[in-house]
C-alpha cells in the first residue's frame, strides 16, 4: 500500500532543557527524529515488505514540516528504507498542531496515500493531537496508540493501548494510525505477506551502509506553504515557559530499618 | 458563550469512571473564571448509573444514550460532543487525558476548528491553562485563541469532584451515527483487584533490574501490604515482565501518589515524567549513581533481593503494631 509517514524533528530528550527569558531556548539543541516517528517509519516499512523474500509491497513516503534542516531527519528516514520524502518549509514557532494538521491534509490530498502513519506523540510539545486532527480534517477513521497492526481484507485491525489494557479497532482504508511504543516489538506488524513465523528484531531498524548510500540519491521534494495553498492562523499561543521547581535533594538511608523509620516518622506515609 | 462542557467517561458496567472526577473539578474552576455554567455530558448505552452520579456533580448534566454508543469510538463520539457544545453556548470543552480523552478530544477540536491544550495541570484564565512540556522539564502557559477551546486534563493535578445537591438532568438525542469506516472489535482488559494506578495512595514500581516477571511477586506482596498499585518502567513492560498498562512515564500513566517506591529503576527522564509529582519518593537500586536517586527523598543502595523481603517484614511488623 502507499503509506505517508510523518516525521518531526525534536530536541534530543537526553539534553538538558535550557531557557531564555520565558521561553525554551533550542538554539543549542541537538535535533533528532521524534522517537515515535522512527517507530512509525519502522511500522510502515514492515507493512510494505515481505521480510522473508525482501519483496517490496508498496511505497513509503516520509513527510516533515519544519525548517530546511529537517532534511537531515528525512535523510535518516530514507536511509532506513523510505522511498522518497517531502519537506514542507515552516518555522517551528509558527506551527501549532492545527497548522501542521492542515498542511498534512494538503499533502495527503496531493499524494492520496492509503494510510497516514504517524507517531502518537511528539516528545517536545507532547500534544498528542496531530494524528486525530488530521483524521477529522480528512474525514477518515482513526486508530490511535497502535501497539499492533494487522492488515486484512477490510483494512487494518489495530490493537490500541488504552488505560485498562488493549482495545481492538478495525478501520477501513484510507485511515490514520498513530503508533505507540510497542509497535516495534518483534511481531507487532502483520501484513499477510511476511510469514507469520517471522520475528523482527526489537526496535526500529538501523540504516545499513547500503541504505545510507541509497538515501543520498533519493528525492526530498521541498514544497512551500504557498504552493500547498495552506493558510493557517494560529489557534493556540504559547504565552510562557519556565523550568519546574526542582525536588529537594533527598538522603540516602543505610538500611531497611532506617527507611521504614523515616517513612513512618518523617514522611508520615506508613 | 461561556459555559464549560466536561465529557465524562463510563465503565463497561455503565457507571461513571472515577478518572473523570478531576476533569469535573477543572470544569468548575474554568466555569468560574469564564462566568459560565458547568455542564456534564454522559455518552453511551446503559449509562443511567453514570448519569445519576454525574447529576450530583454539576448544575446540569446531559445524557445521550444509544446502542451504537456502547463502545466509545472517536468517529461517533466527536460529532456529538461538537453538537452539544454548539447547542449549549460552550466556550471550553474538557475531559480527563485518559486514552479516551486523548483519542476523542482532538477529533472534536478539529471539527470545531478549535485550539486544544493537552494535559492541563492548572487553570490560569477562562481559556488559558498551564501544562508541562518536554517530559515535564518545562512548565508552560498556553492560551486558546478560538471561540471554543478544548482541553484535556491531567488526572493527578486536580482533586476529584465531590457529590452535592443534584442538578438538572436532560436527555439528548444521539442523531445519526457514522463510524466513518471504523468499528470497535473488542477490549482485552487486564483485570486487577488493586486500586487504579492513577488513583492509588501508594505505587510500587519495578524496572529492568527485576530481571523476570516472576520476580515481581515480592513487589506484589509489598504493594498489597501497603494497599497500593503496581507500576513498572518501560524496560519491564517491554520485556513482558508485567502488562503494558502498568507502565509509568511520559508515555504511560502519570501518577502522583503519597508514596512512590521505585525498585531497580534507573530513572530515565521518560520515567521521571510520570512520577516526579509524587509526594514522597523512595528509590531502591544497587547502583548508588543511578539518576533516580536525584529525585528520591529516601534512597537505599542495595539489590531488591537483599532489601525487599526485609522491607516486607518491617512493614508487616509496623502494621501489626498499628492494628
Ligand atoms: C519515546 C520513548 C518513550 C519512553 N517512555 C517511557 C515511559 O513512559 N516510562 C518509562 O519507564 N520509560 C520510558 N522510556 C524508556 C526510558 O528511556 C528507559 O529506557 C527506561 O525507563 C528504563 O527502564 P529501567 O529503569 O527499568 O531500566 P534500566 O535503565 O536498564 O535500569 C535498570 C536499573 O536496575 C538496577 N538494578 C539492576 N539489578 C538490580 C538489582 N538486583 N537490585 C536493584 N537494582 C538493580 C540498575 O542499577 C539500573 O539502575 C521511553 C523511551 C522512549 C525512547
Ligand atoms: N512538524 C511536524 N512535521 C511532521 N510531522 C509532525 C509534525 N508535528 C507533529 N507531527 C506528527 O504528529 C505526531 C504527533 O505529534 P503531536 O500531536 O504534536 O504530539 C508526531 O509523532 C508526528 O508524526
Amino acid at each position: 500500500m502507499k503509506i505517508l509517514v510523518t516525521v518531526k524533528r525534536v530536541p534530543d530528550p537526553e539534553q538538558k532543557v535550557k531557557f531564555k527569558g520565558t521561553s525554551v531556548d533550542v538554539s543549542a539543541a541537538n535535533w533528532v527524529i521524534n522517537a515515535f516517528d522512527e517507530y512509525a517509519i519502522e511500522a510502515a516499512l514492515r507493512l510494505n515488505e515481505n521480510a522473508a523474500t525482501g519483496e517490496k509491497l508498496g511505497e513509503t513516503i516520509a513527510l516533515s514540516i519544519g525548517p530546511k534542516d529537517v532534511s537531515q531527519q528525512l535523510r535518516s528516514a530514507l536511509a532506513m528504507g523510505a522511498d522518497r520524502a517531502i519537506l514542507v518549509g515552516g518555522a517551528d514557532e509558527e506551527l501549532d498542531s492545527f497548522a501542521v494538521a492542515r498542511i498534512v491534509k494538503a499533502v495527503v490530498e496531493r499524494e492520496k496515500p492509503d494510510l497516514l502513519l504517524m507517531g502518537k506523540l511528539a516528545t517536545d510539545g507532547e500534544a498528542s493531537q496531530v494524528p486525530q486532527l488530521c483524521a477529522a480534517l480528512l474525514d477518515w477513521p482513526q486508530a490511535t496508540f497502535a501497539a499492533q497492526i494487522t492488515a486484512n481484507a477490510e483494512g487494518l485491525e489495530v490493537k490500541r493501548e488504552v488505560d485498562t489494557g488493549i482495545e481492538v479497532k478495525q478501520v477501513k482504508l484510507p485511515a490514520v494510525v498513530s503508533v505507540d511504543l510497542r509497535i516495534i516489538s518483534p511481531t507487532a506488524v502483520v501484513n499477510g505477506k511476511t510469514p507469520a513465523t517471522h520475528a523482527y528484531q526489537e526496535g526500529p531498524r538501523y540504516a545499513s551502509l547500503k541504505g545510507i548510500m541509497a538515501a543520498k540519491k533519493k528525492e526530498i521534494k521541498e514544497i512551500s506553504l504557498a504552493d500547498l495553498g495552506v493558510k493557517a492562523a494560529p489557534v493556540t499561543k504559547l504565552v510562557s515557559a519556565e523550568p519546574p521547581a526542582g525536588r529537594k535533594a533527598g538522603v540516602k538511608v543505610k538500611d531497611v530499618a532506617e527507611l521504614v523509620s523515616k517513612l513512618k516518622n518523617e514522611a508520615k506515609v506508613l | 458563550m461561556s459555559n464549560v462542557l466536561i465529557v465524562c467517561e463510563t465503565t463497561p458496567e455503565g457507571a461513571l469512571r472515577k478518572a473523570s472526577l478531576p476533569a469535573v473539578t477543572f470544569g468548575k474552576q474554568t466555569a468560574e473564571k469564564a462566568g459560565g455554567k458547568l455542564i456534564l455530558l454522559v455518552l453511551g448505552s446503559g449509562v443511567g448509573a453514570a448519569a445519576a452520579e454525574a447529576q450530583k456533580l454539576a448544575p446540569k448534566t446531559i445524557v445521550i444514550e444509544h446502542d451504537g454508543l456502547k463502545n466509545a469510538i472517536a468517529e461517533t463520539y466527536a460529532p456529538i460532543i461538537v453538537r452539544v457544545a454548539k447547542e449549549n453556548d460552550v466556550s471550553v470543552i474538557g475531559a480527563t487525558a485518559t486514552a479516551f480523552g486523548k483519542d476523542i478530544l482532538p477529533r472534536a477540536a478539529a471539527l470545531l476548528e478549535a485550539g486544544m491544550v493537552s494535559d492541563v495541570i492548572g487553570v490560569v484564565g477562562p481559556k488559558t491553562f498551564r501544562r508541562p512540556m518536554l517530559a515535564g522539564n518545562a512548565l508552560c502557559v498556553v492560551e486558546g485563541l478560538t471561540p471554543v477551546v478544548v482541553a484535556s486534563v491531567r488526572q493527578t493535578e486536580f482533586p476529584a469532584a465531590e457529590a452535592g445537591a443534584p442538578g438538572e438532568l436532560s436527555k439528548g438525542d444521539a442523531g445519526a451515527l457514522d463510524g466513518k469506516g471504523a468499528s470497535f472489535v473488542r477490549a482485552e482488559t487486564t483485570k486487577s483487584a488493586r486500586p487504579d494506578l492513577a488513583e492509588a495512595r501508594v505505587v510500587v514500581s519495578g524496572g529492568r533490574g527485576m530481571k523476570e516477571g516472576k520476580n515481581f511477586g515480592v513487589l506484589e506482596t509489598l504493594t498489597d501490604l501497603l494497599g497500593g498499585a503496581m507500576g513498572a518502567s518501560r524496560a519491564a513492560t517491554d520485556a513482558g515482565m508485567v502488562p503494558s498498562d502498568l507502565q509509568v512515564g511520559q508515555t504511560g500513566k502519570v501518577v502522583a501518589p503519597e508514596l512512590y517506591i521505585a525498585v531497580a529503576i534507573s530513572g530515565a527522564i521518560q520515567h521521571l515524567a510520570g512520577m516526579k509529582g509524587s509526594k514522597t519518593i523512595v528509590a531502591i537500586n544497587k547502583d548508588g549513581e543511578a539518576p533516580i536517586f536525584q529525585v528520591a527523598d529516601y534512597g537505599l543502595v542495595g539489590t531488591w533481593e537483599s532489601t525487599i523481603p526485609a522491607l516486607i517484614e518491617e512493614v508487616k511488623k509496623l502494621k501489626a503494631a498499628q492494628s
